[in-house]
């Protein structure tokens, strides 16, 4: 007798229904299961017209991201039997509009993305030509933002952030967070550039530190942590804006 | 394409324990600020006399004074133990390639509570 579990699946069909269900399919329990195979079950056996994302099956390429009973993860990552012998609820993540089933709309994290500048920049006139070499950097200089530039866009963080579900203006915690990899790179002079973006409201002062980007980080990104520095750097510069105007930036 | 959004409740932090303990976590404030508050009321009444000074220290020897003291105090240490834990993610320290342990940074915190607080002890016990 073969063991079972029950997956409750979001189903949105823009062509047939305007309100979203939910779809339960049985599928067989195996240990070495993931939901994502699972899911893969569902499509190939089951239901052909079952959509998601997913590619690498293995945490790198940060296409899998679902809700799984509510929270932000990985499917290639979330294991079965961690639920069995429970229903697992499966839904898109949370914050973004939904296209189809499991599928979201990311354009706005692209945009997003896109305009906080993830790229070294140098000042104008600074720019080694190529034959003087790559930019060096000390182990210790790449400890400090290494961290940061572990993230996969798999956009789990701003699933799980309740300030970017009720207002999509916010930044969010991916984008700020490499903006601050960025920044914090010893051969990156485009702080400036990106500070107008970061320094607005829609970007740190948005957040309100609930810290769940952090927790659900698949590599331990700590975007929460990468905002909340900013926010102090950002402090730093209006304090000395106000007390030496005359110090003007570097 | 019609695309579908999804409402989001007023519930929403409801739905899972760290949203619970984040809203927690920012109500807290509210009984910080009131007890600062409180506080400059305090002063005030210093300068008003003895009288007006002691009344107001009389009052708030009623039960219903010390139960919402005991209520603030519950509401503060979550509030101060919550965002010493948050330190070490806002202060990040290097010495070299190493990161200074996240426990000392935080635990900095908490000795500094401890000196300031046996001081305080002293001020209003031991004098």
């Amino acid at each position: 007798m073969v063991e079972t579990m029950k997956l409750e699946i979001f189903r949105y069909r823009p062509e047939k229904e305007s309100v979203p269900t939910f779809q339960t399919y049985k599928v067989p329990f195996r240990e070495d299961w993931v939901v994502l195979d699972a899911i893969n079950h569902i499509k190939d056996e089951i239901d052909g017209t079952l959509s998601y994302r997913w590619s690498c099956q293995m945490g790198v390429c940060g296409s899998c991201g679902m809700m799984i009973n509510n929270v932000p993860k990985l499917s290639c990552a979330a294991f079965l039997k961690d639920y069995y012998p429970d229903k697992i609820r499966i839904e898109p993540l949370t914050g973004f509009p939904v296209e189809r089933d499991l599928i979201f709309e990311m354009d706005d994290f692209m945009t997003k993305l896109t305009e906080i500048q993830p790229y070294i920049i140098r000042k104008e006139g600074e720019e080694k030509p190529l034959d003087e070499g790559e930019y060096l950097q000390s182990p210790a200089e790449l400890a400090h933002f290494k961290q940061y530039s572990m993230c996969i866009n798999c956009m789990l963080c701003y699933a799980a952030c309740p300030v970017y579900a009720i207002d999509s203006t916010f930044i969010g915690p991916a984008a700020i967070a490499l903006g601050q990899r960025y920044n914090m790179d010893s051969r990156d002079q485009g702080r400036d550039s990106r500070q107008e973006l970061i320094a607005s409201h829609e970007g740190i002062w948005e957040c309100t530190f609930v810290g769940e980007c952090s927790a659900v980080c698949p590599k331990d990104v700590d975007p929460a942590a990468a905002i909340q520095r900013a926010k102090v750097s950002s402090t730093v510069d209006w304090f000395k804006d106000v007390l030496i105007p005359w110090g003007k930036k570097k | 394409m019609n695309t579908y959004h999804r409402p989001v409740p007023n519930t929403w932090w409801l739905k899972r324990k760290p949203y619970i303990l984040f809203m927690i976590r920012e109500l807290t404030s509210v009984f910080v600020a009131g007890y600062c508050i409180f506080l400059l009321v305090l002063v005030y009444k210093l300068t008003q006399g003895a009288d007006a000074y002691g009344n107001f220290m009389a009052a708030l020897k009623s039960p219903s004074s010390v139960a919402l003291h005991l209520i603030t105090l519950a509401f503060v240490l979550y509030h101060t133990i919550t965002w010493f834990n948050l330190t070490p993610k806002i202060l990040v320290l290097y010495r070299g390639e190493e990161r200074v342990p996240q426990g000392l940074v935080a635990g900095t915190f908490y000795a500094g509570w401890v000196v300031v607080s046996v001081i305080v002890a002293w001020l209003v016990l031991g004098v």
